[in-house]
């Protein structure tokens, strides 16, 4: 009698770690030959101007140089970067406003060119003895200064430099503030442009190969840079193949198209020789992607007891220089508000607005960390001016059970927030220490906020939302598993690994992930991005594994004269349902099939499933800090994070998510922003010396806990857990500072700087 | 630049004499990357800021970007290639980074690991405070720090139950 | 691959002054944290560069005949830190080089690059200040010394001649006998950061331990080159241990320093935190002393 064992749900080691532990993981670098010849590019040295010249004399004079391109030589084929799924229909797609280099450029750090060398000192002093000779244009740094009518014209196509507005009109607005006694809250919310910081840095080689060519790249989106990089090229998408190794971390930077299509197209100058493109760090934080900049307006009327009655939101989402993931984000954020605490008396804008700055992607959290900081500091702010405990306020009015999203059919089927709330109180010790926090007078003072969010899974409705899988049997019994959802640092293949294991009932030791991907080989899917790797795969995984299953047990039922129905796999062995007795193993089954000389087959199935569904995802985050107010310091001293991601497929793997989340919100609330000279657009801090990310010496214990429940429209029960941790950090925070001391400090990160500054305002200093 | 300058460097790495002429512009991580293949050796700034080339030169930690390669002459280097055992088995703080659930991406982990090795031959027991500090010089956006500190942590008091 | 015209290995402090003259464009490097990271960026891209970080005979704190403490230059910040001649008598120099950076930078970076790159964020800086220290210079003349205020010129210019070399870095036994100190480095994280401000902070106190015999107060990033408050020292001279005392000498240095707006920090901001963190050295130095500070 063989009993079940269970993959889902199991903390097992990552199928990767070894390789990681032992320096053996092959990331791009490691895997591109020494022989490459090495791609500088050369900067925009204005914010804003058209490229007169470049004179390049010089430089192709320096020996090693074998290339230099210009964006005079390259080919006018306008294409989008967006890690989007394509659409089909032409409103629907991204905008294709990049060219693999600019001669009107429109951020400092934006391409002018480019040089191929031998050797990397070489390509540094070309792109150095290069000289441009620019017309400045006016530039614009401004959100919202970028919106009038006297503002330099970014792009031509639009006005005001506005990518798009999109409005919420739910109710009226107008009608229902005139209702007597309501208590008016207004506030303006500004978050920073900051960047990923992944490890490794964006990196990919080009070379050609019959006719084709192949873009090993750093991505988490094979699948997408194949479809770019044709259109970039103008060349039919079958002649691209895109190779994904081990990547070293993403976070949204690349789930955009960074410089795949400027590496391959340069390859085919070189007449198709091996060329690398290897991003400093510098270059990282500028010439990548960075998180939109939002500025939120909000206004709330609320009622003595603190119920809505309307609602006024605006969002002023800076989108740098090009459009990229455009208009999404603040999309997605201004469709956040309306849905944390319903209220049937709704106006929101969004705006995406050009200016001339680096160009704001995706980021972990996609709008929402924004949102949320705007909107739960907001809470805070109204929770006060009504004379409620934050803690209550929440209690109260967040999203209720049963809440349904008309849009995209999300329902909130448990009572979740209170769950988590419950949990991250009990472990902070919220009631007492609120309470002796009160009415501090010293230098030092303690204080302790609260601020919860609203995640969604994947990206259905809006896009296409599809996964493919793909699973093989060996002679031992064990499967290959290919999908489209990209390992990228999280987890994923180990997750895939335990859910295939677990429908097809044989071991997660027998499931092989393949992490390296290659869109020759690789099912089609879209990538790593939203939080629905897990999500999304989970049923292309469990549909092929059913399938794979069945197709299994059609060969026991000739091996073993049993009928199919009677039949199942436990551990990796077929087994009589009736009294679970062993018949033979999968490892003998799978022999027999392939090498039978009279009904043989090689054993595999392959699938696509389109999901039709999305999940929301919850939690909370509870900080608390000490505020030194002379030194104008708030440091963090307690933190905990509670989700509901709905059924755990690695716990371990889960928290450890958590894990980073945090850490990125904690960066994003206290210490990181890119800052631009005002006179120059110049970026001012883009390296990690000077752009503040959280150091091991910068946050105390990470306390991450899970409330799970089952999520029903899931494969595996389980939903979005990827980008959540990062998006509730920076309000509660914010809130903790403001409980300590009063005041409310609606800007991050709460850097000294900026606290002196308020302090000052305030009197405190 | 003028004729390419070389310098014969011998050194011993990851416990084998070795020797090489290393052009004199190269930094130890162009060395043991390009020359010795040694690719747990990543790059990641090449400033000496996030921690990721980090290797150990005459038991101290160093970041290998920004030192020349000419001066590793009669040193003594070890990299994370060095740890695991002749029959392939793993060192307590590789198994420990796997068990803890220390690694994600994988990138800084390496260099991370280097420092661990560092501070638990030192044979000392540190709070989890003086951990922090001991491996402040290294950056990670994946694990907010904590399954490291967990990893390095345990293996600490391990080898110290363990004397 | 860093783009350098030229590298010469000094095999001794002769052997490098004789390099240097004969390389007159050649910039030292040291432990390179510094001079290897510009040359990346292209503000030296091309140098010549005369190493020498091979010359072990700078290396190593010493306690010589006369109570003077002797730094070799190429000593790392990490030896220094954990030098017992430097524990037990000018333990705040430990600690103020145990801010800078991270552990790998403090193994690389050297006292003597840390001070000869002329910058006002080192970490060292404020404390050699604070502690009245002589620096060595070796060149083709020989040898001689100065007060480290008089080494630094401007901001990333000190006084070595040509051909010369740092060799040594001297405290002498009147400036730390009977002194205690403290160190604050104020910046934006708590490690792998440069300061925004540094303030070093030591004291005399009378035998009763009721009087503030002697103050030294320095900063680093208060101007362009690191300084000393000479004003709040002199009100502190010989003033009554109070809270009272040290509100005052706080709020005199508002009269020294001299910061900057920067992208950074802001003047006003620099202002505020340079009263705040030498009131708070001033405490920590006075209960080092083992003076009890009276409300």
């Amino acid at each position: 009698m063989e009993e079940r064992e269970h993959a889902v749900g199991k903390s097992v080691k990552r199928v990767d770690a070894f390789e990681k532990v032992t320096g053996r993981a092959k990331y791009t670098d490691d895997l591109c030959d020494k022989s490459a010849y090495v791609v500088r590019i050369l900067h925009s040295t204005v914010a804003h101007g058209i490229v007169k010249s470049v004179d390049a004399s010089e430089a192709e004079k320096i020996p090693g140089v074998v290339k230099v391109v210009t964006c005079f030589d390259v080919p006018k084929n306008y294409f989008p970067t967006a890690g989007h799924p394509w659409s089909t229909e032409p409103a629907h797609q991204d905008v294709a406003d990049r060219l693999l280099l600019q001669e009107h450029v429109k951020f400092y750090g934006d391409d002018v060119a480019a040089v191929v060398a031998e050797n990397e000192v070489a390509a540094a002093q070309a792109v150095r003895a290069m000289k441009v000779e620019y017309e400045e244009l006016p530039f614009v740094l401004d959100v919202q200064k970028a919106m009038e009518d006297t503002a330099p014209q970014i792009h031509e196509e639009y006005p005001n430099n506005i990518l798009k507005h999109t409005t919420i009109r739910n109710g009226s607005y107008e009608e229902a503030r005139k209702e007597p006694g309501l208590i008016k809250v207004e506030g303006w919310y500004d978050t920073p442009t900051v960047q990923h910081c992944h490890i490794e840095n964006f990196i990919c080689y080009a070379y050609m190969e019959q006719g084709r060519i192949v873009v090993v790249s750093s991505t988490q989106i094979p699948h997408i840079c194949r479809r770019v990089v044709g259109q970039a090229l103008g060349i039919p998408w079958g002649k691209v193949r895109v190779i994904k190794p081990y990547i070293g971390g993403g976070f949204g930077n690349k789930q955009d198209i960074l410089y795949e299509p400027l590496c391959a197209y340069l390859s085919t100058v070189v007449g198709g020789r091996l060329v690398k493109l290897d991003v400093s760090r510098e270059e990282t934080f500028v010439s990548n992607r960075v998180r939109h900049a939002v500025r939120t307006h909000i206004i709330s009327y609320v009622r003595p007891d603190g119920s809505f009655a309307a609602r006024k939101i605006e969002c002023f989402s800076d989108q740098g220089a090009y459009a990229s993931h455009g208009h999404s984000i603040a999309a997605k954020g201004l469709g956040a508000f309306p849905q944390l605490y319903p209220c049937p008396n709704v106006d929101g804008d969004a705006y995406t607005v050009f200016t001339n700055k680096p160009v704001s992607g995706a980021m972990r959290g996609y709008g929402i960390p924004q949102a949320m900081f705007a909107l739960e500091s907001h809470t805070d702010d109204v929770a006060k001016a009504v004379g409620m405990s934050p803690y209550e306020f929440r209690w109260k009015y967040l999203m209720p059970v049963g809440y349904t999203d008309g849009f995209s059919k999300n329902v909130n089927y448990y009572d979740t927030f209170h769950q988590c709330m419950e949990k991250g109180k009990a472990y902070i010790d919220y009631d007492r220490k609120v309470k002796e926090y009160e009415n501090q007078t010293g230098e030092v003072r303690k204080g302790i906020g609260v601020a919860a969010f609203w995640y969604n899974t994947g990206v259905w409705p809006i896009s296409l939302e599809t996964s493919s899988c793909r699973m093989v049997l060996n002679q031992d019994g064990s499967i290959q598993v290919q999908v489209g959802e990209t390992e990228i640092g999280q987890g994923a293949d180990t997750a895939f690994a335990q859910m295939a294991a677990e429908t097809l009932g044989i071991p997660v030791d027998q499931v092989h992930v393949m992490t390296v991907q290659d869109t020759d080989i690789t099912p089609f899917g879209t990538g790593a991005y939203a939080s629905r790797q897990t999500y999304m795969a989970g049923f292309s995984i469990n549909q092929t594994a059913a399938l794979l299953k069945s197709h299994i047990l059609d060969t026991a039922q000739e091996l073993t004269r049993h009928t199919k129905e009677s039949l199942d796999i436990i551990n990796g062995k077929i087994i009589r349902r009736g009294d679970g007795e062993v018949l033979m193993s999968l490892a003998d089954l799978a022999m027999e099939k392939l090498y039978s000389l009279t009904n043989n087959g090689h054993l595999t199935a392959e699938s696509t499933y389109q999901a039709k569904t999305n999940a929301y995802s919850f939690g909370c985050t509870f900080a608390e800090v000490e505020v030194d107010i002379p030194a104008c310091r708030a440091e963090l001293t307690n933190i905990i994070n509670v989700h509901d991601c709905g059924q755990l497929i690695n716990p371990s793997l889960a928290l450890a998510q958590v894990h980073g989340g945090m850490s990125m919100g904690i960066g994003y609330g206290l210490t990181e922003r890119l800052i631009f000279d005002e006179k120059t657009g110049k970026p001012l801090n883009n390296n990690l010396l000077d752009y503040k990310l959280s150091t091991f010496m910068d946050h105390p214990h990470l306390e991450g806990q899970f409330v799970e429940n089952y999520e029903p429209t899931s494969a595996y029960g389980t939903k979005a857990l990827g980008e959540p941790p990062v998006c509730s950090v920076a309000p509660a925070i914010r809130n903790a500072v403001l409980q300590a001391t009063g005041v409310a400090v609606d800007e991050i990160p709460l850097t000294p700087h900026i606290l002196f500054k308020r302090f000052k305002e305030e009197g405190l200093v | 630049m003028s004729e390419i300058q070389y310098k014969l460097v011998r050194c011993t790495i990851n416990g084998e004499k070795r020797e090489t002429m290393v052009d004199v512009r190269a930094s130890l991580t162009d060395m043991l990357r390009n020359d010795y293949r040694l690719t747990s050796v990543k790059k990641g700034c090449e400033v000496g800021e996030c921690g990721a080339c980090n290797v150990i030169i005459d038991g101290e930690c160093f970041n290998s970007c920004i030192y020349l390669a000419v001066w590793a002459d009669g040193k003594e280097i070890r990299t994370l290639e060095s740890l695991m055992g002749p029959d392939g088995e793993l060192s307590d703080i590789q198994q420990a980074f796997i068990d803890e659930t220390a690694v994600q991406c994988g990138f800084c982990t390496p260099g991370v690991i280097m420092s661990a090795v560092e501070i638990l031959e030192s044979g000392k027991e540190y709070t989890r405070d003086e951990l922090r500090k001991l491996l402040s010089g290294h950056l990670c956006r994946c694990t907010g720090y904590e399954n490291i500190l967990n990893a390095v942590e345990k293996t600490m008091h391990k080898r110290l139950e363990g004397r | 691959m860093y783009d350098m015209k030229a590298l010469y290995e000094a095999e001794s402090v002769p052997h490098a002054i004789q390099l240097l003259k004969e390389h007159p464009e050649a910039q030292i490097i040291a432990g390179g944290s510094d001079v290897l990271v510009q040359m990346r960026e292209g503000k030296r891209a091309g140098a010549e560069l005369v190493s020498i970080y091979g010359l072990d005979e700078l290396r190593g704190v010493k306690m010589e005949e006369d109570g003077t403490i002797r730094i070799g230059s190429l000593t790392s910040f990490s030896h220094i830190t954990k030098d017992p001649v430097i524990q037990k008598y000018i333990n705040v120099l430990g600690e103020a080089v145990d801010k800078v950076g991270g552990p790998q930078i403090r193994n690389i970076g050297t006292i003597g690059g840390n001070t000869c790159n002329g910058v006002t964020s080192a970490d060292s800086a404020a404390t050699l200040f604070a502690w009245d220290a002589v620096v060595e210079l070796t060149g083709p003349e020989g040898i001689r010394t100065m007060p480290i205020r008089e080494f630094y010129i401007k901001a990333g210019k000190v006084a070595l001649a040509p051909a010369e070399i740092q060799t040594g870095i001297l405290i002498p036994k009147a400036s730390y006998e009977g002194y205690y100190g403290h160190y604050i480095k104020y910046a934006m994280r708590n490690a792998m950061d440069i300061a925004t401000l540094g303030c070093s902070v030591n004291v005399k106190l009378s035998d009763d331990r009721s009087i503030l015999e002697d103050v030294r107060i320095a900063y680093g990033v208060a101007g362009p080159v690191p300084m000393r408050a000479v004003h709040a020292e002199e009100a502190g001279r010989g003033v009554l241990v109070s809270a009272d005392s040290i509100e005052k000498i706080g709020d005199t240095v508002l009269e020294d320093v001299t910061p900057r707006d920067s992208w950074r920090a802001s003047k006003a901001f620099r202002e505020h935190i340079a009263k705040v963190l030498c009131k708070r050295a001033l405490k920590e130095s006075v209960r080092l002393a083992g003076g009890v500070i009276h409300e």
